[in-house]
């Protein structure tokens, strides 16, 4: 009895870690085939007879170097940055102020407005980027990495206000009201009160903005043609992909490094990003 | 008795007499709520509705009319672009690729994104390390995670008929080429529309799961309930709405992206994984033809629309509750 009772416990256990092994690998693979392929020579790499599990021939820092030197790779990252900094501006002075007067100030009205903005945050730039190519060429914005720094706040206003939203509500308003007794407009409450312990959400909403600015592609793709205009979103697929050989090897270090450290601090703050998808479903 | 909106302007009243006495007309503007919260979120409404209401509307106007990339003036064609578009079989395709693409890895995702949500609650040693592994393609920017996939499924290289060759399910002379038969690349697409969905619903999933009260487990735990009719008829039912609300998220996700398909397949081979996103990219943009692109493109917002109506009735529902 007791052998069939350890025998199934194991047999539960080996279930378990079978399956979150799985997925783990399912899931982590392309990055980890990434990193192996980023240090290989290409005549390893090119080599169908060679296991492409292990190095047949000592690694090489080959291939980062003809990214960072020879390829505008470096300059990606650089406008990527850029347009992400000034996103990360622009979303929270849109975001802030509307998160907490939708929390706040407008009672069960803002909190239909509130579900409003969010909900045009599912409107896909795959439907807008047509109208608005035109518009960027209107505006003389075309091939200016502006044109994304004017449309991004498109995708991240919304969840951000959203998410915000959520946030200011946590906060128990006999703080405000105190610091209204002791002399604060309310908005001087919001800025001098609130806002200071509000740091972990607008933490979150920086790094919210950025990475989300970080991975669009369809904007990019369309605003944008000289090769050094690009994002590394963009770039990479298109430019390092495009030529009649592929540079593997740069190709998937340029993939490994820009995306692993961002994903590594956006996990983080995924429970929260999660909380503002779910609104009232779980309760 | 005194709700807390009223507190809240009692408050503001007594503040508005001080503010008066440092006599700034100012200064009483950022006391009256009614004035402020419009002043407050003003400028983001403003912002959406210039950009995102603005060209919506433009996108149903270029629908139609006969703009090009060139052009500068348009004319208002009515229903032509329409028409002209349902006419071609190449729309057709993608209208059915973009709705088999969607609903098929959406409905492998909810049901992988189950297993995997399950065997996460569990508390287990690294599991800060499998969370993270498992996020990684979600939070990873998808352009280039799907970059990794193009090499993996490489026609030459694939690290995944190499494996075969070895474990000896195929011979060296006929390995599958991934992205280049119709049946297959569809198949490649939609793992790889798995692979980036899966960690979005799974953790979806897990909120859900740790919103169920320990009593309800408990209390089955008591009665001796297996597991599978534990899970069945307690925990399945109360995952209802966390679930669907993963669905539709995935759903909508799947059907507007451009991404995987563009730098997996462009759509080939022969057009079997062209989808509406990818047709209004290359109709719109590089043909030039932004009228008809357009047109492709608003035939995405019925399941949209449904999407939201959906979303918003189990919002609404969860209020009442």
């Amino acid at each position: 009895m007791l052998l069939w009772h350890r025998l199934k416990q194991g047999l539960a256990r080996g279930t378990h870690f079978g399956i979150v092994a799985a997925f783990s690998i399912f899931a982590a693979f392309p990055f980890y085939w990434m990193l192996i392929t980023t240090f290989k020579r290409t005549t390893d790499l090119m080599n169908r007879t060679h296991n492409p599990f292990i190095y047949h021939e000592p690694p090489t820092l080959e291939h980062l170097r003809v990214l960072f030197f020879e390829t505008l790779y470096g300059r990606w990252l650089l406008n990527t940055a850029f347009v992400g900094v000034l996103v990360v501006a622009i979303t929270l002075l849109l975001a802030l102020p509307a998160g907490y007067a939708l929390a706040r100030m407008t009672g069960r009205w803002g909190e239909q407005l509130g579900i409003g903005i969010f909900l045009t945050y599912l409107v896909p730039p795959t439907i807008l980027f047509i109208p608005l190519s035109r518009v960027i060429a209107g505006l003389g914005l075309q091939d200016s990495l502006w044109s994304l720094v004017l449309v991004y706040p498109s995708f991240t206003v919304p969840f951000c206000t959203w998410l915000l939203m959520g946030f200011f509500k946590a906060i128990p308003r006999d703080i405000e009201e105190a610091a209204m007794m002791d002399g604060y407009s309310r908005f001087g409450a919001f800025l001098r009160v609130v806002m200071p312990i509000s740091v972990a959400g607008i933490l979150t909403v920086v790094i919210f903005s950025f990475t989300l600015s970080m991975q669009e592609f369809v904007y990019a793709l369309t605003f944008i043609s000289p090769a050094k205009q690009y994002t590394v979103s963009v770039g990479v697929p298109t430019f390092l992909v495009h030529g009649d050989v592929y540079f593997w090897g740069s190709l998937m270090a340029g993939c490994f490094i820009a995306s692993v450290p961002v994903a590594f601090v956006y996990n983080f703050f995924v429970d929260r990003f999660i909380a503002g998808f779910t609104v009232g479903a779980v309760k | 008795m005194i709700t807390a909106e009223e507190e809240g302007i009692a408050v503001t009243a007594e503040s508005r007499v001080q503010g008066g006495a440092r006599g700034t007309r100012y200064s009483y503007l950022l006391d009256r709520e009614e004035w402020l919260g419009p002043l407050m979120f003003g400028p983001a409404v403003l912002y959406m509705a210039l950009v995102v209401g603005f060209a919506f509307f433009l996108a149903l106007y270029y629908s139609l009319s006969n703009i090009t990339v060139g052009s500068r003036s348009l004319e208002f064609v009515g229903l032509r672009n329409f028409a002209s578009v349902l006419g071609t079989p190449k729309f057709i395709t993608s209208l059915k690729n973009s709705l088999v693409f969607a609903f098929v890895s959406q409905v492998l995702v909810l049901i992988l994104a189950n297993v995997l949500a399950l065997a996460l609650q569990k508390e287990f040693r690294g599991k800060w390390v499998v969370r993270f592994l498992i996020l990684l393609p979600w939070v990873a920017p998808i352009s280039l995670g799907t970059i990794g996939w193009l090499w993996i499924l490489d026609s030459i290289y694939s690290v995944i008929n190499w494996t075969l060759q070895v474990v000896g399910l195929i011979g060296p002379d006929n390995w599958p080429m991934y992205l280049g038969v119709p049946r297959l690349a569809m198949g490649s697409v939609i793992t790889v529309h798995v692979w980036r969905l899966l960690p979005l619903a799974t953790v979806i999933l897990l909120a859900g799961l740790s919103a169920i009260p320990q009593d309800i487990h408990d209390a089955a735990q008591v009665d001796g309930a297996s597991f599978w009719r534990h899970y069945f008829q307690i925990t399945m039912p109360l995952l209802i709405p966390v679930s669907t609300v993963a669905f539709l998220f995935g759903l909508v996700f799947a059907f507007t992206d451009l991404v995987v398909i563009f730098v997996l397949t462009r759509g080939g081979p022969y057009d079997t994984t062209q989808v509406l996103t990818t047709l209004a990219f290359f109709t719109g943009i590089q043909g030039g033809d932004l009228a008809e692109g357009a047109a492709i493109a608003i035939f995405l917002f019925p399941l949209l629309l449904g999407a939201a109506i959906a979303f918003l009735r189990i919002a609404r529902r969860a209020e009442v509750v």
